[in-house]
């Protein structure tokens, strides 16, 4: 039942990864890429940090997993941020 | 079923590595091509995961990936931008050097492969396979550690070990040669520095772990001292002027505590009648540890001197 519940949160999170790769591929300008980028990383890995953390059921994995999400987090929104607020000035500089 | 799974993700696995260095290689902008070869040391590192080597895994995602691409996209930083008519101009003068050039380093790389696809070959059809394997697992005991790779590294080839972080300390002295460390960045906004207020103290507390489950699991000082120096690199990056390198003798003694350290473990288990770093059994564990921090200290400092560009400016701290 688990098993079950843990592939389909990596499904999920592998659908979430796909379509932020699609996104970034097929969006027109870097903001709308941007976008799709940041879905990919906090919903994407989050759901596949789940879903591995439900199939090897140990606490302490779970809690290193955990980790690398909170880290990727904060490192994928700062640097869209830092991306974006780049582009942004030298948009206003031309 | 799932052999199959895996040696289509394996196919795919390689099929990537090689079009990412292709591309890389292919690419006319500087910039571009170092991105991609950022994503190939990303994916070489999960190859290395597929090959059950953990340890030169994280070695390769922590230096091959992570600092030597923040090397290179520093480096191309101070580099001024080659505009459109500068390579027009300088091209017919460079071309035959160039062209020979590139022909000699893809003979020299397919010459190495060649002798890696040779040796692999003979690895398969000798009796020799196992062989260092099974040395190692029967003296694993007596290492001090149960990490087999830590056994080797700093233990039965401890010797190699030594040499290699005397060449990191020549490779520092050669940047310390290049003269005063670039000027810092501006200092940054709100949302990076708060950032880097949680995120350096991870990546130090990281890299204590990766020192510590280094005696029994995949990590240890190169891995280690790679995290710690991935801090000064944050805080850098952030336009922090004191990016937690010491200054002055301090930085001496940190740069070269790798090699010394070793070399004061070895003398003196010499002056006690022992073999040169032929550490006795009851002590190697604790030995080991002791070398490995010195030498993970060396490795951050020594790869933070390099991303700054030269030597540290001393007690010019606020200007």
């Amino acid at each position: 039942m688990t098993d079950i519940l843990a592939s389909l949160l990596i499904m999920a999170g592998l659908f979430f990864f796909m379509a932020g790769s699609i996104g970034l591929l097929r969006f027109p300008d870097l903001y709308s890429r941007l976008h799709a980028l940041t879905k990919a990383d906090n919903l994407g890995l989050g759901l596949l940090i789940i879903g591995l953390a439900l199939h090897l059921r140990d606490p302490l994995i779970a809690l290193k997993l955990l980790l690398i999400w909170l880290a990727v987090l904060a490192a994928g929104a700062t640097s869209a941020h830092l991306i974006a607020r780049h582009a942004r000035r030298r948009e206003k500089h031309v | 079923m799932n052999a199959t799974m895996l040696l289509i993700f394996d196919a795919l696995l390689l099929a990537s590595i090689i079009g990412l260095a292709w591309a890389a290689l292919a690419s006319a902008d500087a910039r571009r091509s170092v991105i991609l070869f950022i994503a190939f040391g990303l994916l070489l590192a999960v190859a290395w995961g597929r090959l059950l080597a953990p340890d030169v895994a994280l070695a390769e995602a922590a230096i091959g990936a992570g600092l030597t691409g923040a090397l290179l996209l520093a480096a191309l930083q101070w580099q001024p931008r080659k505009t459109a008519d500068t390579t027009n101009s300088e091209q017919p003068t460079h071309t035959l050097l160039e062209t020979g050039f590139r022909w000699l380093v893809t003979l020299l790389c397919a010459a190495l492969a060649g002798m890696l696809a040779w040796s692999l070959t003979q690895i398969d059809a000798g009796t020799a396979k196992d062989a260092l394997a099974n040395a190692v697992a029967a003296n694993i005991d007596a290492s001090g550690v149960s990490n087999p790779v830590t056994a080797v590294l700093l233990n039965f080839r401890a010797y190699d070990t030594l040499l290699e972080l005397a060449v990191l300390l020549t490779a520092v002295l050669g940047i310390f040669a290049l003269g005063p460390a670039q000027a810092g960045y501006r200092i940054a906004g709100p949302v990076f520095s708060s950032l880097t207020r949680w995120l350096t103290p991870l990546l130090i507390l990281t890299a204590g772990y990766l020192l510590w489950v280094g005696a029994h699991a995949p990590g240890g000082a190169f891995q280690a001292g790679a995290t710690l120096a991935a801090a000064g690199v944050v805080l850098r990056l952030a336009g922090r002027d004191q990016i937690g390198l010491p200054r002055g003798n301090a930085l001496r003694i940190a740069l070269g505590a790798g090699v010394g350290m070793f070399l004061l473990v070895g003398l003196a288990l010499f002056a006690l009648g022992r073999p040169f770093l032929g550490y006795p059994p009851a002590w190697a564990g604790a030995l080991i540890l002791l070398i490995e921090t010195a030498a993970m200290l060396a490795i951050a400092a020594t790869l933070v001197s390099a991303f700054i560009g030269g030597q540290p400016t001393e007690e010019k701290t606020r200007c």
